[in-house]
């Protein structure tokens, strides 16, 4: 009987907890395979520009005078592209997502520690500014 | 004879999720033209082919849909992979099939619960969805994404399936397996959704071959044709026969859809069990130079990727054929005669995926 079989699924739904997650209540579920957003060590990063060139969606840009990585987390795709070619692996990627941004150009912007490996300059982590 | 009037269906209607225009001609109830536009959602991912590197290319290809986006993927690779000539490891074209099963899983789930819901049975919807969650999460937990897996490079996948993993995988399908016999004995049996699909939308055997039907909506008038039986990736070595049903309505693709969830299964446990110890990827060096057409079923049906390349990092040209632009002539020969209200289920019972159609 397939009315009593609706029926059970129903009265077995009415019983017990919520299939979703209740969510800001609770933390999402992540695993460690989870791709939510790129972070940069900016003490191993040598400017090389690998992540600009392989980044699919054009997030990444990397000035090597002025020595600095920055990221638009509204272009970016999460693909772990960059950290596939990145030679010294500084970034990485981490399971928390982003949080959502009200206007465009949620820039992050870091400066690195450049080629010059002797002296690693004092990473200053900006805020996300708004462009 | 009436008068005849155009009734506008789309791309904005309860029951669609994507944007598709078909403009009904009626005489009275009944349906007995049907003008298709489609153009809502069309973002030039072919063109951009030439501005993107051919590897970073593969993730584009992932987006062109949000439901079957890890075949889009494979199809791309192989394309690539074919023209450059590169044996891919066994082990890869396992783990490809694996995620492809999965993500015919996870569409077929949700288009079982869209279907659920353009009946006018939220509960059956709601239900459907509750085990999609489980296939995602499996896909989140072995790829990192939901339903953008990236797990597919060109020369292999970036991602492995630990044994355990695999195992624990296989553990968690048979409590899927369950749940998804009592959900689909209700899409079967229930006599409300029988009297709402049987009879309804029908295409011949001959129309649905003549129109180029593809995937389940070919399958579901007996045309028996599933590009896994042609051995990409791991098909080759695995057992399973294209499900078919003969009567050719909405109720046969049901059908159709449901057997397929059940041969996914299947094939997901056969290749859990040769799955052989390896490598996953290899190094590639150099660009493609040549043309391909490479071609794959997709839960919807076939695709078809042609990519050239001419011996540089970007492609020159890309063009995707997909499952639901073929299934749109079928679609129209299906709603001539029909009754207004059976529209929204006729029109979802061709899977349609239009973000697909349009790239």
């Amino acid at each position: 009987m397939v009315i009593l079989k609706m029926a059970a699924t129903a009265i077995k739904s009415l019983f017990s907890r919520p299939a979703t997650l209740m969510y800001p209540a609770r933390p999402a579920k992540r695993t460690s395979a989870t791709r939510g957003h790129i972070v940069i060590d900016p003490a191993n990063c040598i400017t090389c520009r690998s992540c600009q060139r392989k980044c699919p969606s054009g997030a990444i840009c990397v000035e090597v005078k002025e020595k600095t990585w920055q990221i638009d987390r509204m272009r970016c795709v999460t693909c772990n592209s960059c950290g596939d070619v990145c030679p010294t692996k500084c970034l990485t990627m981490d399971p928390a997502y982003t949080a959502a941004l009200t206007a465009r150009g949620g820039v992050y912007k870091v400066s690195v520690a450049g080629p010059k490996k002797k002296e690693p300059a004092p990473a200053i982590a900006e805020s996300p500014k708004t462009e | 004879m009436s008068k005849q009037i155009i009734i506008p269906f789309g791309p904005q209607h309860p029951v669609l999720p994507e944007p598709i225009h078909l403009d009904l001609v009626l005489e009275d109830e009944t349906v007995v033209d049907v003008l298709p536009s489609i153009g809502y959602v069309h973002r030039g991912l072919e063109k951009l082919v030439e501005k993107r590197e051919f590897t970073e290319y593969t993730f584009i290809a992932e987006r062109i849909c949000g439901i079957c986006s890890f075949i889009h993927s494979l199809v791309y690779v192989q394309g690539v992979e074919q023209i450059m000539g590169i044996e891919v490891p066994e082990r890869a074209h396992y783990l490809r099939t694996i995620w492809s099963e999965y993500s015919r899983l996870h569409s077929h789930l949700l288009w079982l619960g869209c279907f659920a819901d353009g009946m006018g049975f939220e509960n059956l919807f709601m239900n459907s969805w509750r085990i999609r969650e489980h296939i995602l999460d499996e896909l989140e937990a072995t790829t990192g994404g939901r339903v953008i897996q990236s797990a597919c490079k060109v020369g292999g996948v970036r991602k492995d399936i630990s044994g355990e993993q695999l195992e624990g995988m296989l553990f968690r399908l048979k409590d899927i397996k369950k749940d998804m016999h009592n959900i689909t004995s209700v899409f079967l049996e229930d006599s409300s959704v029988k009297h709402r699909l049987k009879k309804v939308g029908m295409l011949s055997k001959q129309d649905a071959y003549n129109c180029g039907a593809v995937g389940p909506t070919a399958r579901g008038s007996g045309v028996a044709i599933d590009l896994r039986e042609t051995g990409y990736a791991a098909y080759g070595k695995l057992n399973f026969k294209p499900a078919v049903a003969t009567e050719g309505d909405c109720y046969a693709r049901c059908n159709v859809r449901i057997q397929e969830l059940f041969s996914s299964i299947d094939i997901i446990e056969q290749a859990a069990k040769k799955i052989p110890e390896g490598p996953i990827d290899v190094k590639i060096t150099g660009a493609p130079n040549g043309e391909y057409f490479s071609r794959a079923e997709q839960p919807r049906g076939e695709v078809v990727h042609y990519v050239k390349g001419n011996g540089k990092k970007n492609l020159v040209r890309s063009r995707v054929r997909t499952p639901t632009f073929t299934n749109i002539p079928p679609l129209v020969m299906m709603l001539k005669g029909c009754q207004l209200a059976d529209v929204p289920v006729i029109v979802l019972s061709i899977d349609p995926c239009i973000s697909c159609t349009e790239r």
